[in-house]
């Protein structure tokens, strides 16, 4: 029972350290901004440690933390050699594929007024629906290997990729396009000295919601048939083996990855739409 | 009409494309058991037989289309819609997971937003997680969902389901209802500050109207989000109802046209979903007289 | 000043809108000679601005004639007749003021170091030297628009078609700015038509003053100026100028009589 006071009794002191901070004169300071939400976080570690130890939950149901940092550090090897074949294998090419076909296909069909009325529409519905459903399809066509996670999820992240670009491709201003026609400039000339720049906000929303759908894609395409390697594999047999904090441990990985694959391609989006309002600093 | 016609073309020249590799996917198959029985295809031949097998690689538009007609439709008309067989059936168990989802999601996402809004501490501590609990592949997460909720004595699979479709949902609405409730402008908070107003009345009186349009543009991502937080719940856990088991089932038993059908049924309701969204929003609109 | 550089022969251009036909110009017949500083005003809907479009070939007319340079307003689009400087400055938030006034000597193909010279040169022209490493955004509203005066006298126009360039800054900068205008306007001799709302500012900037009346839109005044080339700010303060702004105001209200 201590375990379980002293866990709420760190939340509680936790909360009351972000209270003051975010009270404090450096509330604006980069270095509260960052520390209040680590707090946060380290709060409610504090108290599933402490409920899980004091309460003594079964590690079968839900391990303590601590249990599954370790499980962490001693099966690197077998977390690395999901990590590559989910991540780098499956997520990371069927991304790159996915949004560099979509990208290619969406400024092919710009040409096209009538095109893109058309493919606008039912793709703002596609890339709403639960397309990750077709992975067992997928995976019955390209076999078990990473080559069918790839697949899904070159069609999930299709969509919103293609959406987005044609969206972004529409956003300039009326009298931007004048201006480049008082220049006499080509089609391609506009495209790429106006067009292009103007739809990167766009086209990068499209890219880091693609992010979090890739690692979907990947992970529940495995529970369709893998190698004996692969998070998605490790997590639905971990599940049956109860070997539950293994699970937590993949859990943590597809965290970390996931934040990390999103904080990319916003760092890069930081850097290439730095003149956009929401971007600029001050 | 107008606006129909360039969809209804796309669609027609997709289902063209459809029709086409289903015939290339199909055809070694056909060509593999005319040889066994020792005919020779003509090419029309070959065609059909690419058309209406029981197994397809792709199944044709069609045959989607004939199986969805036979477990809804057909099976509504003979009185048993609700038959275990029935797309109806699967599709209501995943609705009410979904809406069940939504409706914790929303709450959630509201709730947020207003703390978010109204507490310093609370925004600087909790919008980075809403943040980086978005690009957290859930589906990692769902089979513990699943074993957690069983352990705390939660019997049936409804409640994890609308865990995970809430969690796909609440963001949407959390990021919509903080812009809208911050929409008011400078001038307009303080016209109410001049009145001496309440928290109370800024929030009732123009905060929370002047949120509606975002609230309602967010609540049709948020169901297409439910509903897929649903189906993905309903893929990896083994579930057997439901549109997402109906894949999972097709799957295990190699019957291609079950699982078209039913990614079919989920388009569909996806569709519904979000026009009867859509409709409840501009009726809102209109009596707040807020429509564009 | 006597060669014609702009002529308009009766032109029209009619709008179809769902409320029926807008007549935005009717029988609109001026000449431009080289080297005049023109203004177009009149109250909103009086066809000033779609009378420069028609000129920049961003408007086609319905009907009438419209040379430039001796060709169709198209054919002196692709040849790139003229600077055209819009109402916002518009420039691009992705590329510096540098870039950005590079833009146009990208797309019609200058080398690198004609890029580079020419640059410094207009930056020069519009007193903005020191300040094309900055984005757009750093830069204030008067020096965005001197910003985007630059870009439109870059590429070196004969031609420089301006649509209330100044319309969104507050008065002192704009009489700043006109005062800048007219000292560029002396030094490079171009053909300038410039939209206004402002009387003084288009009194004070122009050797002719073209007066617009809507519905439809049409000229029912051309002034031409009798102020000396040489203005300074003060002479807006002379009888002779106030005579030309009642005149101006005079025709003005001739054409609006009816309407309200």
């Amino acid at each position: 029972m201590t375990a379980v006071v002293a866990a709420v009794a760190f939340w509680l002191a936790a909360w009351g350290l972000n209270v003051a901070l975010a009270r404090s004169r450096w509330r604006k300071a980069r270095a509260v901004r960052i520390a209040v939400p680590v707090i946060f976080g380290l709060a409610v570690l504090a108290l599933w440690q402490g409920l899980v130890r004091g309460l003594e939950v079964s590690p079968v149901i839900l391990p303590a933390p601590t249990d599954i940092a370790r499980t962490f550090v001693t099966s690197t090897d077998v977390l690395w050699q999901d990590f590559v074949q989910t991540v780098l294998k499956g997520a990371l090419s069927g991304y790159l594929i996915g949004c560099g076909v979509a990208f290619v296909t969406a400024i092919a069909i710009d040409r096209s007024a009538f095109l893109t009325a058309g493919l606008l529409p039912i793709g703002n519905f596609v890339a709403a629906l639960p397309i990750v459903g077709i992975a067992p399809i997928l995976v019955s066509w390209f076999g078990f290997d990473w080559q069918s996670k790839a697949a899904v999820v070159v069609v999930m992240v299709f969509f919103p990729v293609l959406v987005n670009v044609v969206q972004g491709l529409k956003e300039t201003e009326a009298m931007q396009r004048d201006l480049m026609r008082t220049y006499a400039a080509s089609y391609w000339q506009t495209m790429v000295k106006l067009r292009l720049p103007a739809a990167m906000p766009f086209v990068f929303n499209g890219l880091k919601i693609a992010t979090t759908l890739a690692l979907i894609g990947a992970i529940v395409a495995e529970y369709f048939g893998s190698p004996i390697r692969g998070m998605g594999f490790r997590i639905s047999t971990g599940v049956g083996r109860l070997a539950i904090d293994l699970v937590w441990a993949e859990i943590a990985v597809a965290a970390l990855v996931g934040t990390a694959f999103y904080g990319i391609v916003a760092m890069i989006e930081k850097l290439v739409t730095f003149w956009h309002p929401s971007q600029r600093v001050g | 009409m107008h606006r129909a016609l360039p969809v209804l073309a796309v669609l027609a020249v997709l289902t063209a494309i459809w029709y086409l590799g289903a015939w290339r996917m199909n055809t070694p198959w056909a060509l593999a058991q005319a040889e066994r029985a020792g005919v020779e295809l003509s090419a029309g031949e070959l065609f059909t037989e690419t058309m209406r097998q029981e197994r397809p690689r792709l199944p044709a538009p069609h045959q989607v289309a004939a199986e969805l007609w036979k477990t809804t439709g057909e099976m509504a008309l003979r009185g048993r819609a609700f038959s275990k067989r029935s797309l109806i059936y699967h599709g209501a168990i995943t609705l009410g997971a979904t809406l069940t989802g939504f409706a914790l999601g929303v709450a959630l996402g509201i709730l947020g937003a207003v703390a978010i809004t109204y507490s310093r501490v609370a925004e600087m501590s909790l919008m980075p997680w809403a943040i980086v609990s978005q690009t957290i592949p859930i589906v990692a997460l769902a089979p513990m969902i699943i074993v957690l909720s069983n352990a705390v004595g939660i019997e049936g699979r409804t409640v994890p389901k609308a865990i995970i479709s809430a969690y796909l949902c609440y963001f949407p609405v959390l990021v919509g209802m903080v812009k809208g409730l911050n929409s008011p402008s400078a001038s307009q908070l303080d016209l109410l500050k001049t009145y001496n107003a309440s928290g109370r009345d800024s929030f009732f009186k123009l905060r929370l109207p002047a949120s509606m349009p975002y609230l309602f543009t967010s609540l049709k991502v948020a169901i297409a989000a439910a509903l897929v937080g649903t189906i993905v719940g309903e893929l990896p856990t083994g579930a057997i109802s439901g549109l997402g088991a109906r894949i999972l089932i097709g799957d295990q038993f190699g019957t291609p046209l079950a699982i078209w059908a039913a990614l079919f049924a989920a388009a569909i309701l996806a569709g519904v979903l979000v026009t009867v969204i859509g409709g409840v929003q501009a009726l809102v609109l209109k009596r707040m007289g807020m429509a564009r | 000043m006597n060669d014609t550089v702009i002529r308009a022969d009766n032109l029209d251009l009619t709008f179809q809108t769902k409320d029926g036909p807008v007549h935005a110009l009717k029988g609109v017949s001026l000449d431009i000679g080289k080297g005049e500083f023109v203004s177009f005003i009149g109250p909103s809907g009086c066809g000033k601005t779609t009378f420069l479009r028609c000129i920049a070939a961003l408007e086609t007319p319905t009907g009438g004639n419209l040379s430039v340079n001796e060709m169709t307003p198209e054919e002196a689009r692709k040849s790139r007749a003229y600077g055209y400087v819009f109402q916002a400055a518009g420039l691009y938030p992705w590329r510096t003021i540098a870039g950005n006034i590079k833009l146009p000597l990208e797309i019609m193909g200058f080398d690198k170091a004609e890029q580079e010279e020419r640059v410094k040169n207009v930056l020069q022209l519009v007193d903005l030297e020191g300040f094309g490493g900055k984005y757009p955004w750093q830069l204030s509203g008067g020096m965005q628009q001197r910003a985007s005066i630059a870009r439109a006298l870059a590429f070196d126009a004969e031609i420089l078609l301006m649509d209330e360039p100044f319309g969104a800054l507050d008065e002192i900068v704009r009489d700043h700015l006109n005062e800048q205008l007219l000292a560029l306007w002396a030094r490079t001799g171009k053909t300038i038509g410039f939209v206004t709302h402002s009387i003084p500012e288009a009194v004070y900037l122009s050797t002719k003053i073209v007066v617009m009346s809507p519905r439809p839109g049409r000229i029912s005044d051309v002034i031409d100026s009798p102020l000396p080339a040489e203005r300074p700010l003060e002479i807006r303060d002379s009888a002779e100028f106030i005579e030309v702004a009642h005149r101006v105001r005079e025709g003005l209200r001739a054409g609006h009589s009816y309407d309200d």
